[in-house]
């Protein structure tokens, strides 16, 4: 009893580094952009086909192409901000979100249309099977790395935006876009570089997702859902907390999941609201 | 009298006249015309309400499918298990979705902005997820509306098809009217207000958030009613039916934001445009929602107004007119 309660924690955290990495680039274009991104979960569903298609025309492993397509995801990323996201800046945050509302709703519908309605899983190969057991629980090999590259992801995330220069230049906007146009700082260039580092973790996540679970051209928003109840239990602005939050969402899936499968969701969003109700600035948050 | 107040005295008479002719409609149309304009005059329902909430008390919810489908099931639920009379249970069911907006606000109003947006969207579907496992309303698959229940809305399928076409237009009616009059209302001042600058409209002592739970709680029956108007087309509920995150809230925000957002006008004129879309394009199926997407980004690139907001360029004069003119001299 208490060795499968156990278990069920502990495969509940290391999923939760999954959905760590589902909401690392929603924390970002939150705490710069200021806005929330409705596409977030269907460009990881978009960027999880992209591998899926690759994989299946030159029969390479998921990860190799996840890593070869991370500079591209930074170029669409690039794109789409400067394209479909500028001309909305400033203009309040209806418009913002009414036009990532229309992507999502385009993307379902041209994944739909280019590869039907089939659930996918792609292989990762050998690393998936592996499992080595510490006293009475048992540890997948491919779950703690993905745990692993979700801690490296957010150490990297905070090393680049509080060690490097550009990272002092995307705070500066995201702190105040006019006070950084000011002094020279092009916020609208700074907006483009930093979707694209969201890009580029929607890219790392989607290579995960895609051998880690199913995946169909319908599960986006189920993914935007994880991504930001995990930004807003951690508390924003605080990657660490995203970490936490996901965590959290994560156990609380695993525990829901022992009664059935609605209550698996179920139980994710109860844990949600409540900690809105009771700490509403999130677990971690900055101040 | 100035040619532009010909036209939008022309523009009146004849939206009254198909106001007035719709009163008519079973005289007018077949059976099969009947229950588009059912459908047509459900989904004005929801978009007029969405509009109050998104374009005028800056309450942009991705949760209303949450409050259909809690009417449609408490109508269920006060019909076919407590066994109460349906013309009864109607109101109920209004009454229900008003009562759990209450706790539903108190929650998501502690986020703000496009926080709300998302948080309304997760409160819908704990809805949706409870509703599902709820005794007696068939789990995940739904289940169907006794035919007793159904016969009392007539003995004939004509006769409910008729019934079902009155409450919905009434329905939207009732809408319209009631928008009309808030928005002529003191509130009404203080949310043309709020639309046309929140900060400013705060600052000038417009009390925002006793102006959202009114508005809140002024939709919530009226998106009960429109879940009771779902059932009675469908004949049965369902979570994945009842609360339809793509019939009740996606398409409904498609028409609002390409009509135009934030004028009495632009759902119904929204409305028009989507009825004439989807009967040409519907069977395009991914297609035909990729097109709305487009369109829908388009309009907001473009005039963020809408439709109508183009047309507003082009003539001034409000057709449904809910400002207040300052009195001239």
């Amino acid at each position: 009893m208490v060795e499968t309660f156990v278990n069920l924690l502990v495969q509940g955290v290391l999923i939760g580094g999954l959905y760590a990495l589902f909401a690392l680039g929603l924390s970002l274009s939150l705490g710069v952009m200021r806005f929330v991104n409705l596409a977030h979960g269907d460009l990881i569903v978009v960027a999880s086909f992209a591998i899926l298609a690759i994989c299946s025309a030159l029969g390479w492993s998921p990860f190799l192409v996840g890593l070869l397509l991370t500079p591209l995801a930074f170029g669409v990323g690039w794109a789409l901000q400067r394209l479909l996201l500028q001309p909305t800046v400033g203009k309040g945050i209806l418009p913002v979100l009414l036009v990532t509302f229309g992507l999502s709703i385009i993307i379902q519908n041209g994944l739909l249309q280019t590869f039907g309605a089939n659930t996918r899983k792609l292989s990762g190969g050998v690393v998936e099977v592996l499992a080595f057991r510490v006293g009475f629980i048992d540890i997948g090999v491919y779950p703690l790395l993905v745990f692993i590259v979700a801690a490296v992801c957010i150490g990297g995330l905070e090393a680049f935006l509080y060690r490097t220069s550009t990272g002092a230049r995307i705070r500066a906007v995201a702190d105040d876009p006019g006070a950084a146009d000011l002094i020279g700082l092009s916020s609208k260039q700074i907006y483009a570089v930093a979707m694209g580092v969201v890009a580029v973790t929607m890219m790392i996540s989607a290579t995960a997702m895609s051998v880690w679970s199913n995946f169909d051209p319908a599960i986006g928003p189920s993914r935007m859902l994880l991504a930001f109840e995990a930004v807003v239990l951690g508390g924003l602005g605080s990657l660490w907390g995203t970490l936490l939050g996901g965590i959290i969402l994560g156990v609380a899936q695993n525990l829901g999941s022992q009664v059935d499968a609605s209550w698996q969701i179920l139980a994710q969003h109860l844990v949600f609201l409540i900690a809105l109700v009771l700490r509403p600035q999130g677990l971690l948050s900055r101040g | 009298m100035s040619s532009a107040k010909t036209f939008t005295y022309g523009l009146r008479a004849a939206l009254a006249l198909v106001a007035v002719a719709c009163m008519f409609g079973p005289w007018l149309f077949d059976a099969s015309d009947l229950s588009v304009l059912t459908e047509f005059f459900t989904l004005l329902t929801l978009a007029m309400t969405w509009n109050l909430l998104a374009g005028y008390a800056d309450i942009i919810t991705v949760g209303q499918h949450g409050f259909v489908g809690l009417g449609a099931y408490a109508f269920f639920g006060f019909t076919a298990l407590a066994h109460f009379n349906p013309y009864l249970a109607i109101p109920l069911a209004a009454l229900f979705a008003t009562l759990v907006a209450i706790p539903t606000m108190l929650v998501v109003f502690r986020l703000r902005t496009a926080y709300l947006a998302v948080g309304t969207w997760v409160a819908a579907e704990v809805m949706s997820l409870i509703g599902g496992k709820l005794p007696g309303f068939g789990g995940g698959s739904g289940t169907s509306l006794p035919i007793a229940i159904v016969k009392q809305f007539g003995s004939s399928s004509v006769a409910r098809t008729d019934m079902f076409y009155f409450l919905s237009g009434g329905l939207a009616l009732l809408t319209l009217v009631a928008i009309w009059a808030l928005l002529r209302s003191r509130i009404g001042l203080g949310l043309t207000a709020m639309r046309d600058n929140e900060e400013a409209a705060g600052s000038a002592g417009v009390n925002l958030t006793a102006i959202r739970v009114i508005c809140f709680l002024f939709v919530a029956p009226i998106l009960g009613l429109a879940g009771v108007l779902a059932t009675l087309e469908k004949l049965r509920v369902a979570p994945s039916a009842s609360f339809s995150l793509a019939d009740w809230t996606i398409n409904v925000i498609f028409i609002v934001v390409i009509g135009g957002i934030g004028s009495m006008e632009g759902p119904i004129l929204g409305a028009v445009v989507y009825f004439v879309l989807r009967q040409y394009l519907a069977d395009f199926g991914a297609w035909y929602l990729i097109l709305l997407g487009a369109i829908a980004i388009a309009v907001i690139m473009v005039e963020p107004k809408g439709l109508w907001g183009l047309l507003k360029r082009v003539r001034a004069p409000d057709l449904i007119p809910v400002s207040h003119r300052p009195a001239e001299d």
